[in-house]
């Protein structure tokens, strides 16, 4: 497992700052198709930015007119106030680490690593000697001396990353973007560079923006996440305020597991089975709506007190005591509760539960599940 | 299922939206020009002479090209020629894809690369080794000169040069596709009861079928056009021993321009049957043809 | 006839035991046929070339008129090879990237050197570049004659070999990333940049393979040839029409020892074409 050397980099004379960037109302249609509707999100000089979303979302394409592959339809994109929407790709400095790394593989890992310098032109270009110190430096960063003079094709899947990582910073780029970085990798080698992406982001300080579908990934790494739907940002916030304060039934059931009761509202009361469940309905207006709750905020009741009433369907014993599976009248999916052995509940019992932290919404606005059966 | 697809076809329309790496108008038109410029001038206009010249005395010209005896009996000779290497070609490399394919032996590399001599010959040589074996000179020549069988400057001896020329077509076309498909189905049948004979037929052809009739369709379009080798083994004889393409030769040399280009419009009608199936094989059945990793 | 179970440490089998039946036959029909039709006569002019031996070869070879047909042949080759190099990237690149109207068709178009029988392309291209044919007569007015000369056998050459390297370059042109270029701009590389130094080096082995072949093809081609040549001797005469020559002279060993000469450049451009392929997955990790 790589370590990053802090003295390798204290040698190096890397930017330790990142610029701001800042999107104004971005759309882009790919003809019928709208794949980014009027985003717009602001990020602070040497934030970890995550964007999360579903296939399709606009998390790539968002992440590409930032890079300056796409121009976008309408909008602006800023850094550092200065507007570079039209600005050229080569122009940018912008270090982008592709899904597949888009390795060079007709050049070594030095050729590959030192290309960004190489093709500066002749005014810009350091000359050879610190091309070659600058491109040690790296290697050493990334932990990979003595690999310098190997192919692409010769490497494994964490090292080829690690290389296209040296090959966006040897730039000096202004802006870190990572394309579903760990996508390729498997479970094991993901979870390590996960940490070492976090690690690297803290020594560089640069404005890192990485894309990823993985709400796990998003949720461990990123300062900020915002989360993305179907071209439009459904919230941007810090883990802590997508798991606790949810904008929508989308974020709810994308970032971590929800269940939605369906539920009727008649003036400000919220009836569910035909009992009436205390919840403020924030002056929602009377209709269909649901009740979103996470699993581990619902829990057993004690006698007559429980909000809803559920039936053990089946139990099962667990390491920490008894997993019981909950059917609830009036909604179609089941819950697991836990509880300790002394507590356990018996096959077919009606048991009362309660919750905390629920939240309502219309019953038109789509969830996550509702997006991935309904199109 | 629709978000891949939603995906798929956004990943595909920002392939066309790619100004980042698009080359820049004004290249890609040159560059259009010239490549469109080098094919009309190289590949189009020699095509469109045929037909132009052939007409060029008229219909009736046209037509009474195909009426002389020695016209006619080039068509005849083609046609035999064809129908007899063809087939051959076809059961060898059916039986050298099967025997390739669905075993496991040594020195299949070397077998195959033996399969593909013909194609690295030239035609002339590939005419004088049948000259060397069979000719008056050659090896044979005295043996079967002696029992009154004459190969070299007859038909046998064009059917030969034919095959030799034509040898790997189909064997090439087959031999990838069926390794890549492998053995389990024909195992399947095996152990469900069927025959050796009956798995081939009803497992193994209609899995090649496409890939099959692709080998026949080049196998049969290099088997009547071909020049060279058959043009050391014939005589020359007018009426007897001159295919179609040394008919055109003959024509061409004793300058009777339209009936040359005449016959040659049936060879050139035949290349394009040829090119434009291949075009419709390929695009309608890229699966089934693939395997051909390697260009004839 | 299954061949199953084989105790452990026993014979040597030939081939590995299958359920599935016919590899006797199969095999032994394919042995045989090979041998009758492919090997057994190649073997012949080995032989008789091999009675010449390697003085005779060269006597044969060091012959004014062979040297001059052989020499006019490797080159003309050559640079037919080496200009199909150039127009057929072009051809590739603009074929396998670009959308215009008429794309499929002329994509197809590119095979008919393939298809199309070599008597035919050669009366044809005789008869276009003929001094009063379509190409010929404005030729003419630039003072370049080209039937009847060198450059008619070069443009021959250049016809029949142009697919070889189209359809070699096409599938890894369309097998390239756009991720790699992309990847270039966002370095910093300007378009010409991202050309040269990123998606052509991929293309060089198939450019080679491409060139090897129609090389190869080149050096044997008669029938396309022999209608634009001068066929003249010593001038512009090709190797094969030669060896038909000679044939007509009765000159077997002339011609055996020309034919030999010209199979074992062949073999050289086989071998050669391998090496590249096997260099080339080595080093690219594909071909």
């Amino acid at each position: 497992m790589p370590t990053l050397s802090l003295a390798a980099l204290e040698d190096t004379k890397m930017q330790k700052h990142g610029f701001s960037i800042k999107v104004e109302s971005v759309a882009q249609d790919f003809g019928a198709f709208a794949a980014l509707r009027d985003v717009s999100l602001e990020i602070k000089p040497g934030e970890l930015v995550a964007l999360l979303g579903p296939s399709g979302s606009g998390k790539t394409t968002l992440l590409r007119v930032i890079a300056g592959l796409n121009a976008p339809d309408r909008g602006r994109v800023l850094f550092d106030g200065e507007d570079a929407t039209y600005l050229p790709v080569q122009d940018r400095k912008v270090g982008m680490v592709f899904q597949n790394y888009a390795l060079f593989k007709h050049m070594t890992v030095a050729d590959n690593i030192a290309y960004g310098l190489k093709v500066r032109p002749r005014r810009q270009r350091p000359p050879k000697t610190e091309i070659a110190k600058r491109v040690e430096e790296l290697l050493r960063f990334v932990q990979l001396e003595g690999l310098a003079n190997r192919f692409p094709g010769q490497l494994s899947g964490g090292q080829r990353q690690r290389v296209a990582l040296a090959r966006a910073l040897a730039i000096e780029p202004r802006v870190l973007l990572l394309d579903e970085p760990f996508g390729a990798l498997d479970a094991r080698v993901r979870k390590d560079l996960r940490r070492w992406l976090r690690e690297v982001h803290q020594k560089t300080g640069l404005t890192t923006i990485f894309v990823t579908h993985d709400q796990d990934e998003a949720m461990e790494l990123a300062d900020r996440v915002v989360v993305l739907n179907e071209g439009r940002i459904e919230q941007i916030g810090t883990p802590e305020e997508l798991y606790d304060q949810p904008a929508s039934p989308f974020v709810i059931s994308f970032v971590g597991e929800a269940v939605a009761l369906p539920v009727t509202v008649a003036d400000g009361h919220v009836n569910f089975a035909g009992r009436e469940l205390h919840i403020d309905t924030h002056g929602l207006r009377s209709g269909a709506a649901r009740v979103f709750f996470r699993p581990a905020d619902i829990a057993v009741a004690s006698q007559g007190s429980g909000e809803i009433e559920g039936r053990v369907e089946s139990i099962r014993r667990t390491p920490a005591g008894v997993r019981a599976t909950i059917a609830i009248e009036g909604y179609d999916q089941t819950l697991e509760i836990d509880s300790p052995i002394d507590q356990a509940a018996s096959l077919g019992e009606k048991i009362p539960l309660s919750f905390t932290k629920a939240r309502i919404f219309p019953a038109d606005v789509p969830d996550f599940d509702d997006i991935a059966d309904g199109i | 299922m629709s978000d891949i697809l939603i995906s798929a076809t956004s990943r595909k329309q920002s392939r066309r939206q790619r100004g980042a790496t698009d080359d820049t108008a004004f290249a890609r038109v040159f560059l259009i020009f010239l490549a469109i410029l080098f094919l009309l001038l190289f590949l189009f206009a020699p095509l469109a002479v045929v037909f132009v010249e052939a007409s060029a005395k008229g219909f009736s010209a046209f037509r009474d090209t195909f009426h002389e005896a020695d016209a006619l009996a080039a068509i005849r000779l083609t046609l035999i020629v064809a129908a007899i290497s063809v087939p051959a070609n076809l059961i060898f490399g059916l039986a050298a894809a099967w025997a390739i394919s669905k075993f496991s032996f040594p020195g299949k590399s070397l077998l195959i690369t033996l399969i593909d001599l013909p194609f690295s010959v030239s035609p002339v040589v590939s005419g004088l080794v049948y000259l060397l074996v069979f000719g008056a000179q050659g090896l044979f020549g005295k043996w079967f000169s002696a029992h009154g069988i004459q190969i070299i400057f007859a038909v046998p001896g064009i059917v030969l040069a034919t095959i030799f020329v034509t040898f790997p077509f189909v064997a090439r076309e087959l031999i990838p596709l069926m390794q890549e498909q492998g053995t389990v189905e024909e195992e399947a049948a095996l152990t469900l009861g069927a025959s050796g004979l009956r798995t081939f037929w009803t497992v193994t052809i209609p899995n090649i079928k496409w890939g099959l009739l692709y080998g026949v369709l080049l196998c049969n379009a290099r088997a009547m056009g071909e020049f060279g080798a058959v043009s050391v083994v014939s005589g020359h004889v007018r009426g007897l021993t001159n295919t179609i393409p040394l008919q055109v030769e003959i024509l061409y040399n004793e300058y009777n321009s339209v009936a040359a280009f005449a016959m040659a419009v049936l060879l050139a009608s035949l290349a394009l049957v040829t090119l434009g199936l291949k075009t419709f094989l390929e695009w309608k059945y890229a699966d089934a043809l693939s395997g051909r990793s390697r260009r004839h | 006839m299954t061949k199953l179970s084989a105790a452990p440490g026993s014979v040597w089998r030939f081939c590995a035991p299958s359920v599935i039946p016919g590899f006797g036959i199969t095999f032994g029909y394919t042995l045989f046929y090979l041998s009758l039709i492919v090997l057994f006569p190649l073997a012949t002019l080995l032989w008789r070339s091999s009675e010449l031996g390697f003085s005779g070869l060269y006597a044969v070879a060091s012959e004014p008129r062979v040297a001059a047909a052989l020499r006019t042949t490797f080159s003309l080759s050559f640079a037919a090879a080496f200009i199909d190099l150039i127009f057929g990237l072009i051809v590739a690149w603009v074929l396998t990237r670009y959308e215009f109207p008429g794309r499929r068709l002329f994509d197809a178009f590119v095979d008919l050197p393939f298809a199309l029988p070599t008597a035919v392309a050669g009366i044809s291209l005789a008869a276009l570049y003929a001094p009063n044919g379509w190409f010929g007569v404005c030729l003419a007015e630039l003072g370049i004659k080209v039937a009847f000369t060198r450059l008619g056998i070069l443009v021959a050459l250049i016809f029949i070999g142009l697919p070889f390297v189209v359809r070699t370059v096409q599938p890894i042109i369309a097998e390239l990333e756009i991720e790699l270029e992309e990847a270039s701009a966002t370095l910093g590389a300007w378009r010409l940049q991202t050309l040269l130094f990123v998606l052509l080096p991929p293309l060089i082995p198939a450019l080679l393979t491409g060139f090897a072949l129609a090389f190869a093809r080149a050096i044997g081609e008669y029938g396309s040839v022999i209608f634009i040549a001068g066929n003249i001797a010593y001038i512009s005469e090709i190797a094969p029409l030669l060896i038909v020559v000679k044939l007509e002279q009765y000159d077997f060993a002339g011609a055996t020892a020309i034919a030999s000469i010209m199979l074992a450049i062949s073999f050289v451009a086989l071998l050669v074409i391998n090496l590249i392929q096997s260099w080339s997955r080595k080093r690219f990790g594909h071909v």
